[in-house]
């Protein structure tokens, strides 16, 4: 009977870990939707409106691509896609109009992913490529501001806490969004990146899963907490908190789900180190120093640009090496 | 207690329970056997038979041709069928010599152990282990009778007893250590007295605790030790089990001559002790059966030549939708194409799994996992490019020419992508375009 079976040859090894890329990829989105919740709760239905029109325009795009490239089908459920597009809708001004979250959700996908030659081999996070386009061809409607439904104030000179912190004297004026408001999430600023607690509560479940590599995220905090502390012990009058600087602006998003994309970040220990610093460095530098009142999209793409380099020059001890001292 | 270990490395699910209560049995030997002249790393061995010839079981039937060579000899005593090609486990046809088994086991008469190993010199005690055509039983067959022969300028100071068996699946290193623990010891003393050697060390990962404990309590005189280490693969792997247990790095290219250490499986000593105490060369060997395929698995004392199907169907045969049969473990085994293969000196285990359907390989995410595991301290996935894109200077220059093998890239890939065929395949092209340029 044995002689009949057919046997498969292949090279070893032949256990394999059942992690997957779209296990990862569902991971990643699964470890979204506490944020995407809270957005709907501050924003609700114009939550609803960016989403559904980053989405469809990431996955149309993505599919658009696969079918010009000749490449199966079915890698457009790979999950990578979705990400862009949720992660691409929840870095959006709530009040952002239709055809802008569209053009965005085009270019993140086409000029940020497939010119590159799909997942795998872009260089900068594909949603960030395509905030940064919109952010440059839309200047005004990027930096317009509604507040959340949740909260009661006027509208016409809303402001989010970073862009009071740097065009409006807040400190001075004494209207520093209170720190608790920011962890809920109560609080101007893009579609999903207001809420700390949400944010975290994703974070969590993403180092659970190992998912993302613990290192971004400390470099990142970490750096950026040192920085602005040390210029808020001098000068506490003039700078803000480290405490205010983590709970604003996009620092919760971009340090977990974005400088985090695997794709885009070092492969090395060492490189993933110096990526994470540069970048929390770059963080601190603009939102200190800077004429933008948030930095930590730039300061990604930033850094990405530098992982093949940083790569190239971070290779590990070889075991039985001798290092030149 | 603090157990030892080495950086990075994987926990592949470990299937231990299969076999591990399951005592050697011996494998009825069967009516033929299929002796390859070439089991080992190295040269074949040169037939000393011919067809028609009368063996004896324990003759010798191949001559060792050379430094890196093993002798071969008879697994039974019959007639002989044939000297010429067969199936072998490494995927080429090898030159092998076939006995119809006359099921007498009549034993060569030349046959016997040494009076008082323990007055034997390190000269002789090598020569009986060239004579019994020892080879490492881990599994790459590596001739032990040059591993106890270090260079003249290099001194051994320590034996380390590999008694990981860190591939999963795989128990017949640990059935042998339960049942043979006096064999092993004194095997080990041979060894150190052979090498030169002060000390004895023997390594056992902490999920052989028993193994461990019988080990603390035959153990005599001080020269002997025995640790426990961490179970994490690949703990058995020469360098790295080395290094977790007396913190010194094999240089790159290097052997671990160079830091004064021989390593040997505990099959090996073991071998060597029956070798010397009773004169019986390598013609079987421990063997698990086992894996979801196999209806039965269990641990077998082998005839060495004995067809893979023999094996299997002592087991109660495989399962219907078997689909994959390894020799070796799981993690740097051989897949098998035919029953007819025969067991060799180096066949730790015969495994079969049926495959889930196959999974789609992925365009690599950069997740850097092959990093975090590789135990040599390499970067699998920039290899793999460079291979690809046949930069082969640049891939040595990454070290992967130090690559192992060992699969820990692999295993961990979630784009499924078959990195040890790539590093395989740059270490290949490395090594031929250097013959080209020597020759």
């Amino acid at each position: 009977m044995m002689s009949d079976q057919k046997f498969i040859l292949q090279s070893s090894p032949h256990f394999k870990h059942k992690d997957s890329v779209p296990k990862i990829m569902y991971v990643v989105i699964l470890s979204l939707m506490p944020a995407v919740a809270a957005s709907f709760y501050f924003f609700r239905l114009r939550a609803l409106l960016l989403y559904a029109l980053s989405l469809a325009a990431c996955l149309l795009t993505e599919a658009l691509f696969l079918k010009l490239r000749k490449k199966p089908m079915d890698s457009i459920w790979d999950g990578s896609a979705v990400i862009t597009g949720l992660l691409l809708a929840m870095t959006l001004p709530p009040s952002l109009a239709p055809e802008m979250v569209v053009i965005g959700g085009v270019v993140a996908i086409a000029l940020g992913k497939q010119v590159f030659g799909g997942l795998g081999d872009n260089i900068f996070n594909p949603a960030l490529v395509g905030r940064a386009f919109l952010q440059v061809a839309f200047p005004v409607s990027m930096t317009t501001w509604i507040p959340p439904v949740t909260l009661q104030i006027n509208t016409a000179t809303f402001a989010t806490p970073l862009g009071n912190l740097k065009f409006h004297n807040a400190l001075a004026e004494g209207i520093m969004s209170p720190l608790r408001e920011m962890f809920w999430g109560n609080t101007g600023g893009c579609l999903g990146e207001t809420s700390t607690i949400a944010l975290l509560l994703g974070a969590a479940f993403l180092l659970y899963k190992k998912a993302i590599d613990w290192r971004i995220p400390a470099g990142i905090i970490g750096t950026l907490t040192v920085f602005t502390g040390i210029f808020w012990v001098l000068n506490p009058e003039r700078y803000a908190s480290p405490s205010f600087h983590l709970l604003a602006g996009g620092l919760m998003i971009g340090a977990f789900f974005m400088a985090t994309d695997m794709v885009t970040s070092p492969i090395t220990g060492m490189g993933t180190w110096i990526y994470a610093v540069g970048i929390g460095l770059m963080i601190a530098l603009i939102r200190l120093f800077g004429g933008y009142p948030e930095g930590v999209m730039f300061s990604i793409l930033f850094m990405n640009t530098f992982v093949p380099l940083i790569n190239r020059s971070t290779r590990p001890r070889i075991f039985g090496e001798r290092r030149a001292s | 207690m603090k157990v030892k270990t080495f950086p990075r490395g994987v926990h592949p699910p470990e299937y231990k329970e299969l076999t591990a209560d399951k005592p050697f049995e011996a494998l009825p030997p069967p009516e033929k056997v299929y002796i390859p002249l070439n089991q080992h790393f190295g040269k074949p061995a040169d037939p000393l038979v011919k067809k028609g010839d009368e063996v004896l079981l324990g003759q010798k039937i191949g001559e060792c041709s050379g430094l890196f060579s093993a002798s071969v000899h008879s697994s039974v005593s019959g007639k002989v069928l044939a000297v010429g090609g067969h199936p072998h486990p490494s995927g080429k046809p090898v030159p092998t010599v076939t006995i119809a088994n006359d099921g007498e086991d009549r034993l060569y008469p030349d046959i016997k152990g040494a009076a008082d190993p323990s007055s034997l010199s390190p000269d002789e005690i090598r020569e009986r282990v060239r004579e019994a055509g020892i080879v490492g039983l881990g599994g790459a067959a590596f001739p032990t009778a040059v591993k106890l022969s270090p260079p003249k300028d290099k001194s051994i100071d320590t034996i380390i007893l590999n008694g990981c068996e860190c591939e999963p699946v795989l128990t017949a290193d640990y059935r042998l250590m339960l049942e043979s623990t006096d064999a092993i010891l004194q095997g080990a003393e041979l060894v150190r007295k052979a090498a030169g050697a002060e000390k004895v060390i023997i390594g056992v990962e902490d999920n052989k605790k028993d193994v461990f404990g019988l080990f603390q309590e035959k153990i005599q005189g001080p020269e002997t030790e025995v640790v426990l280490l961490k179970t994490k693969y690949p703990q058995g792997a020469e360098k790295n089990l080395i290094h977790a247990l007396l913190k010194r790095e094999v240089p790159r290219g290097g052997l671990p001559f160079d830091v004064g250490v021989v390593v040997q499986n505990v099959g090996t000593v073991k071998a060597v002790w029956d070798a010397i105490s009773r004169g019986i060369p390598l013609y079987e060997r421990g063997v698990t059966v086992s894996g979801l395929g196999v209806r039965e698995p269990k641990n077998l004392i082998v005839r060495i030549g004995t067809p893979f199907k023999t094996v299997i169907e002592y087991c109660g045969g495989l399962i219907e939708d078997a689909s994959l049969m390894i020799m070796g473990g799981p993690m740097m085994g051989i897949s098998q194409w035919s029953p007819e293969i025969p067991v060799i000196k180096g066949t730790s285990g015969i495994l079969a799994w049926s495959l889930p359907a196959s999974v789609p390989e992925f365009n690599c995410i950069r997740c850097g996992r092959c990093v975090e595991h590789c135990p040599m301290g390499l970067v699998p996935t920039q290899l793999m490019k460079y291979v690809k894109n046949e930069i082969l200077s640049e891939a040595e220059k990454w070290g992967v020419l130090d690559c192992v093998e060992c699969g820990s890239c692999q295993y961990s890939c979630p784009a499924k992508i078959p990195l040890v065929h790539w590093l395989r395949l740059g270490k290949n092209k490395i090594i031929s375009q250097k013959r080209k340029k020597s020759a």
